[in-house]
């Protein structure tokens, strides 16, 4: 069995920040990771995937985005190859190709089996990606035999599924991306949308992005949201990383001719059944715009030469045309694909400790685990709304390895 | 802050405070939050009906409500009936508009908006072809139903807009009628 004081599981954004900062402290440790660095940008997303957030906004402890595009946004290569140079820039101590099977407590340290041999540590960050599993709605068990359940985690191009028809369930950030390419690709989409955060992507300039840093929405902290755990849950933004601005929302959708339907409701006799609440579920993220534009609008008055800018603009409201249908045969031949864009959450089958709560989630106060030494990094709102982000996760990791090296120091003492 | 300092001087009637309570001791003990809802109903003669209300289970125990609540259903005169209630589809109508308005008084509470007055009109749609067999292709049940709000209170529209779109979030009736539900009836 091999010894050291800190082991990181994964090497992707989060696991390399929290290198950094072991590193700056002195706190010998190494990365535990399953393939590569930046092992599921290279291999669980799909090809036409850019980031969401520009390229200035890819900064991490001592390193950031430096080429020559800072509105651009990174495809995969460009994530990887960012994060590769990330690595070698840190001096990462990567322990490549291994995947860990199990972590336990024996006495004050934690043991971790992988493919390549036994680990013990004092201290444990799990760094392995909050968007490992697929979370799938229960009824998908009720879809019949005939039809292909696509993964955004499997799916790389339209190429891959079959012809004719596809049903898309979900309708944020990857269920848009998926519904507008799929059906370009003349596979005729269905697009099933429960709640969802509708935003340009180009408001008065620049980008969404850029507004939301501007106002402090990402550096919004634990106890500036109200309900905590409706945050954490909030679904990714109806936003697509693109040159030319496109507002990818249900109405752009639409007008490209992908059908709408209600939230996926059940499954019965080879029939979808979709939620009848699709016009509220439209209100809702109407109104959510309206008072984030708002807000920007505001912000510009107060704090910046708004005259400058282009005006204030409304958008249209959420058309999804005629009364939607309710119901939708999956066993007539006409849809033989469903793509399950309804979210993920990450894997902790390998954690035979006690700190998960009855639904699967870690039990953690801003990444601190109900655990000695055991620490969290990437979650959704874990300690800001930017820290799921690139951009975000360095200071949680500088903010958690200050709690992990107090932790070492008492343990000595 | 400026949430609590309002909800000082606004008053819908709704005690917000126990309801969060409520939600958090929920949230804590899952088992308590499993209700049952009843209710029972009575031949009268013809398609009149009269459908009593009482107790319930939920908190982990059986709970009496100290009054019975009494709702005739019957059909009109149009359709040669004693017209002694409301037909049971109006019933449905009333109990989501009650549901929505309950849940809009709720959220403007919790939210420190003032209401001065709510009233809520609902329309349902709704091809008797279905009902009667003419046409197996129409359903039984609407096929679509409208609720107009017609709300006065200290708010702005987009805030207005925004109690309703929340009640309806969170509306037990909204959801019963806007996804299926498995029902199973049985003869004893």
């Amino acid at each position: 069995m091999k010894h050291v004081t800190t082991i990181i599981i994964g090497a992707g954004q989060a696991g390399l920040a929290m290198s950094k900062q072991l590193t700056d402290r002195s706190i010998d440790h190494v990365l535990l990771e399953r393939g590569a660095v930046a092992n599921s940008w290279k291999t669980e997303r799909w090809n036409s995937l850019r980031l969401l957030t520009p390229n200035w906004q890819s900064r991490l402890p001592g390193y950031r985005y430096t080429g020559n595009d800072p509105d651009g946004f990174m495809d995969m290569k460009q994530v990887v190859s960012f994060l590769d140079g990330y690595a070698s820039t840190i001096a990462a101590p990567v322990e490549h190709h291994t995947k860990v099977l199990s972590v336990e407590r024996r006495f004050d340290s934690y043991v971790i089996k992988t493919t390549r041999g036994i680990w013990s540590c004092a201290s444990l960050v799990l760094a392995n990606g909050a968007c490992a599993v697929p979370v799938i709605p229960k009824c998908a068990s009720a879809m019949p035999e005939t039809i292909q359940h696509v993964s955004p985690l499997d799916y790389k191009s339209p190429d891959q599924l079959p012809q004719g028809g596809v049903l898309v369930v979900g309708a944020s950030a990857t269920g848009v991306q998926l519904a507008r390419e799929i059906h370009q690709s003349s596979r005729p989409v269905t697009l099933s949308v429960g709640e969802h955060i509708r935003l340009p992507r180009i408001y008065r300039g620049h980008d969404i992005k850029w507004w939301m840093d501007a106002l402090g929405l990402l550096d919004m902290g634990l106890d500036e949201v109200e309900d905590l755990s409706r945050a954490r849950k909030l679904s990714s933004l109806q936003l697509i990383g693109s040159d030319n601005g496109t507002m990818l929302d249900i109405n752009h959708l639409r007008s490209l001719g992908v059908d709408i339907a209600g939230r996926l409701a059940g499954i019965n006799n080879g029939k979808a059944q979709f939620s009848g609440s699709l016009s509220n579920i439209c209100d809702l993220a109407d109104l959510k715009m309206g008072r984030l534009l708002d807000s920007i609008d505001e912000y510009a008055t107060q704090y910046m030469a708004d005259q400058q800018l282009p005006p204030p603009h409304r958008y249209a409201p959420t058309d999804f045309g005629a009364p939607p249908n309710l119901q939708m045969a999956l066993n007539d031949g006409r849809i033989n694909t469903v793509v399950w864009a309804t979210g993920f959450r990450p894997d902790y089958s390998w954690l035979d400790l006690p700190v998960l709560d009855r639904k699967g989630n870690l039990n953690h106060t801003g990444g601190i685990v109900d655990a000695p030494g055991l620490y969290a990094l990437g979650l959704p709102f874990m300690r800001t709304r930017k820290s799921t982000l690139i951009d975000g996760v360095g200071d949680d990791a500088a903010y958690l390895a200050d709690h992990l090296r107090a932790g070492l120091h008492r343990r000595a003492a | 802050m400026t949430n609590q300092t309002q909800t000082e001087t606004v008053n819908n009637g709704v005690n917000v405070e126990a309801l969060l309570g409520a939600r958090e001791a929920l949230e804590a003990t899952p088992a308590a939050a499993q209700f049952k809802w009843r209710a029972e109903c009575t031949w009268k003669d013809g398609t009149h009906s009269q459908t009593t209300i009482n107790n319930f289970f939920g908190l982990g125990e059986e709970q009496e409500r100290g009054r019975t609540f009494t709702i005739d259903a019957d059909h009109p005169e149009q359709f040669a009936a004693a017209n002694l209630g409301a037909t049971p589809v109006e019933i449905v109508m009333s109990a989501l508009a009650s549901c929505l308005t309950g849940g809009v008084a709720s959220v403007a509470q919790h939210r420190g908006i003032q209401l001065n007055s709510v009233t809520a009109s609902v329309e349902g749609d709704m091809d008797l072809q279905g009902i009667l067999g003419i046409d197996s292709k129409v359903r039984n049940g609407f096929d679509a139903i409208r609720v107009n709000f017609q709300i006065d209170a200290d708010a702005s529209d987009a805030d207005i807009k925004a109690l309703v779109a929340q009640s309806q979030k969170r509306s037990a009736v909204f959801d019963i009628i806007t996804n299926p539900t498995n029902v199973f009836v049985n003869v004893n």
